[in-house]
């Protein structure tokens, strides 16, 4: 995984509530195998006509966007399907943050999988930064997660929230497995336990 | 004495491995369901790191996503969906995961076939890549969707790295009026509290109308759950439960059984134990539900009638549900119950069971699909098919000019041949009504099996106790 530590870049805004999964990358996206090159793909139904030609009113098919690294959305972004494909979408068009009010819990968990920062901030301040980011290519904002601040394009620095563990895994690029195979002692320690407290749950456990 | 405990308390604590000194627990897997849609990112991960899967044998893998529900005795014409069923085979067989192939008879969508092959029980921790696993909570399960990443965290390590979350309690009081549903049950409740309303949350269903349902129809809740934002729904284990488990292929049998039993009695949420947030709603208030717009929380009484966006003072609100109404091709003030479909659609693993099966066909039986609607039924597993086929259901269905399909999730989110063509609208008991869902342009009205069978016979939308008194 990639490391996040800071971020300068154009946002792009989308204001948007409920954006959901599907709205993200559609499913008839989804018959790959891979984790790249989703993000042609990227918010498909709004960001194409059904000739598959771009819409010119479309946030991500304007000039300054088309760079966009961060997102800026409304209110439960991410909710619906678990496809991890959406994250993997933005990811590849170059989305490295998302700002919004409130994340589905699926959504925001997949993206600190894949190196992508949501961030949490008031309606208040989303919508603030929504219309600094409707500037357009002049209005560029710093996202620095080690002092866990955004600076906005006049300068001002708004202070955000992130799970310190998540933080950690993202400025080092952890991989989540490598740290847990290191805890296989208490893994096994579990499960023998487990197996003989309970002991049905180890019989029995594949079909017949 | 110490703390009461709820459902999920109890869960939980007995699964945390270890506690990290900020909190963050990680978390013991029992089963793990895999299909092949969010999975073979997952194993190439893992063959890349040369790491092995932890237990296979506590892995159950099936196809269900990408298959057609037409004749597959020929394999697969679409290239991108026969690669990724091909992939998904192979890397069972690689790995030694368990594997149900498309031609087995106990093939079916994940949902369906976990509970039916008595692999979900109480008590346990279930997850699998796909959002709707909250349906297995209907057993007293903590099951929840996960990323692909996860998949492959849960491959390698049998655990998962979490945050405990927020308990919440939604209960339904009373009897529900004829006609009412598990399924209009929680779109109620949907619109009640909002796609937002259990972020964070799992959400455990109790009162008498949700006691009061079968297996069935506690899945069909617990199942959208998601769709709540919550990240996982339950209903606590109580003879309904047992009943249905003992003796499927993967239960336990002898004395484990009594092991076991004994186990879930000691599961339901102790008495003072404390909720978060809690709910309650009055099933006598509940009628059938049907969506309009494009969010499962769009969502009335089949009596009312399209809302009106102008009497929406918030503008990224009322913007919303103008997009929405656009979108859906409504005009606010219409009737829902003249709202005309094309197509109906009964399955998913919201109503894909044999229960929902059997409220579709007697709304069906004797009467005929209107003209020019395409009517399809898609059995949740081939089991529930051949159950259905042996008390003549297919007859009534295939009488009344429905379509009679194979197992799979089908046009619940159009990733096989079976999809909207724009414009079109339907009426569907699956769980998501979002633009293009059910096939680029789609309009999906979301409904109970019979409110769905009855929107087939009249060829719109239809207060399904006009039909069947």
């Amino acid at each position: 995984m990639e490391k996040f530590k800071t971020l300068t870049a154009v946002a792009a805004p989308l204001p948007m509530i409920n954006v959901d999964t599907d709205k993200v990358i559609p499913a008839r996206f989804l018959k790959t195998i891979k984790r790249t090159g989703l993000g042609k793909h990227l918010f498909d139904p709004m960001r194409y006509d059904d000739k598959g030609a771009e819409k010119p009113g479309f946030v991500l098919n304007k000039a300054p966007y088309r760079d966009a690294r961060i997102l800026i959305a409304g209110e439960n972004f991410g909710c619906g399907s678990s496809r991890e494909h959406a994250p993997w979408a933005l990811l590849d068009f170059g989305i490295r943050c998302v700002i919004a009010p409130s994340f589905a819990d699926i959504f925001f968990n997949n993206c600190f999988k894949n190196g992508i920062l949501p961030i949490v901030l008031p309606q208040e301040t989303v919508d603030e930064l929504m219309e600094d980011a409707g500037k357009g290519g002049n209005a560029t904002f710093t996202v620095d997660l080690e002092a866990q601040e955004i600076a906005r394009p006049d300068g001002e620095k708004i202070a955000f929230e992130v799970d310190p563990f998540r933080k950690h895994c993202l400025l080092n690029g952890l991989d989540d497995i490598g740290l847990t195979l290191e805890r296989g002692g208490k893994i096994d320690g579990y499960e023998g336990t487990q197996r003989g407290g309970q002991p049905w749950l180890w019989s029995g456990a594949t079909p017949a | 004495m110490s703390r009461p405990r709820t459902l999920f308390d109890k869960i939980w604590d007995s699964h945390v491995v270890d506690t990290q000194e900020d909190g963050t627990c990680l978390l013991y897997i029992d089963r793990h369901l895999v299909h092949e849609v969010t999975s073979p990112q997952a194993f190439e991960g893992l063959r890349t790191a040369g790491r092995p899967v932890r237990r296979p044998e506590a892995t159950l893998a099936v196809p269900d996503h990408n298959v057609p529900t037409t004749d597959r005795s020929q394999g697969v014409d679409d290239e991108e969906s026969r690669i990724q069923l091909d992939a998904l085979e192979t890397n069972c067989a690689e790995f030694g995961v368990p594997y149900i192939p498309v031609t087995d008879i106990r093939q079916g969508i994940v949902h369906i076939i976990g509970p039916e092959q008595g692999m979900t029980q109480p008590g346990m921790t279930i997850v699998c890549g796909d959002s709707h696993t909250s349906t297995h909570g209907a057993f007293g399960a903590l099951a929840f969707g996960i990323g692909t990443s996860e998949v492959e965290h849960v491959l390698a390590t049998q655990t998962l790295i979490q945050r405990p979350a927020k308990n919440m309690r939604i209960a339904v009081d009373g009897a529900l009026p004829n006609g009412v549903t598990a399924k209009d049950m929680i779109l109620a409740i949907i619109g009640k509290i909002g796609t937002a309303g259990g972020t964070g949350h799992v959400i455990e269903y109790a009162g008498e109308a949700v006691r009061a349902l079968s297996m069935e129809g506690r899945m069909t809740m617990c199942n959208m759950s998601i769709e709540a934002g919550a990240r996982a729904g339950l209903v606590a284990p109580d003879e309904t439960t047992f009943a249905y488990i003992e003796g499927r292929p993967m239960a336990p049998k002898g004395g484990q059984w009594e092991q076991a039993v004994a186990y879930w009695r000691s599961l339901p949420s102790d008495e003072g134990a404390v909720y978060d947030k809690e709910v309650t709603l009055r099933a006598a208030d509940i009628a059938p539900q049907v969506t309009w717009g494009t969010s499962p929380q769009d969502v009335l009484p089949i009596t009312g009638s399209v809302p009106d966006p102008a009497a929406i003072a918030d503008t990224v609100r009322r913007e919303s549900v103008e997009r929405s109404l656009e979108y859906m091709g409504l005009a606010a003030g219409m009737p829902l119950s003249e709202v005309p479909v094309d197509t109906v659609f009964i399955g998913s693993c919201t109503n894909g069971r044999i229960e929902d099966l059997r409220a579709a066909a007697v709304v069906a039986k004797g009467r005929k699909v209107a003209e020019g609607v395409q009517a399809l039924i898609v059995p949740g597993s081939g089991l529930v098919k051949a159950q259905a086929e042996e008390e003549g259901l297919d007859t009534i269905f295939l009488e009344a000019g429905f379509e009679w399909r194979e197992p799979g999730c089908s046009m619940c989110l159009a990733m096989n041949a079976d999809k909207l063509k724009p414009g079109e609208r339907s009426a569907s008991t699956s769980n998501r009504n979002f633009e293009g869902r059910q096939g680029p342009g789609g309009r999906t009205h979301l409904v109970s099996p019979a409110m769905a069978a009855a929107a087939a016979i009249n060829g719109h939308l239809t207060d399904v106790r006009d039909l069947t008194g």
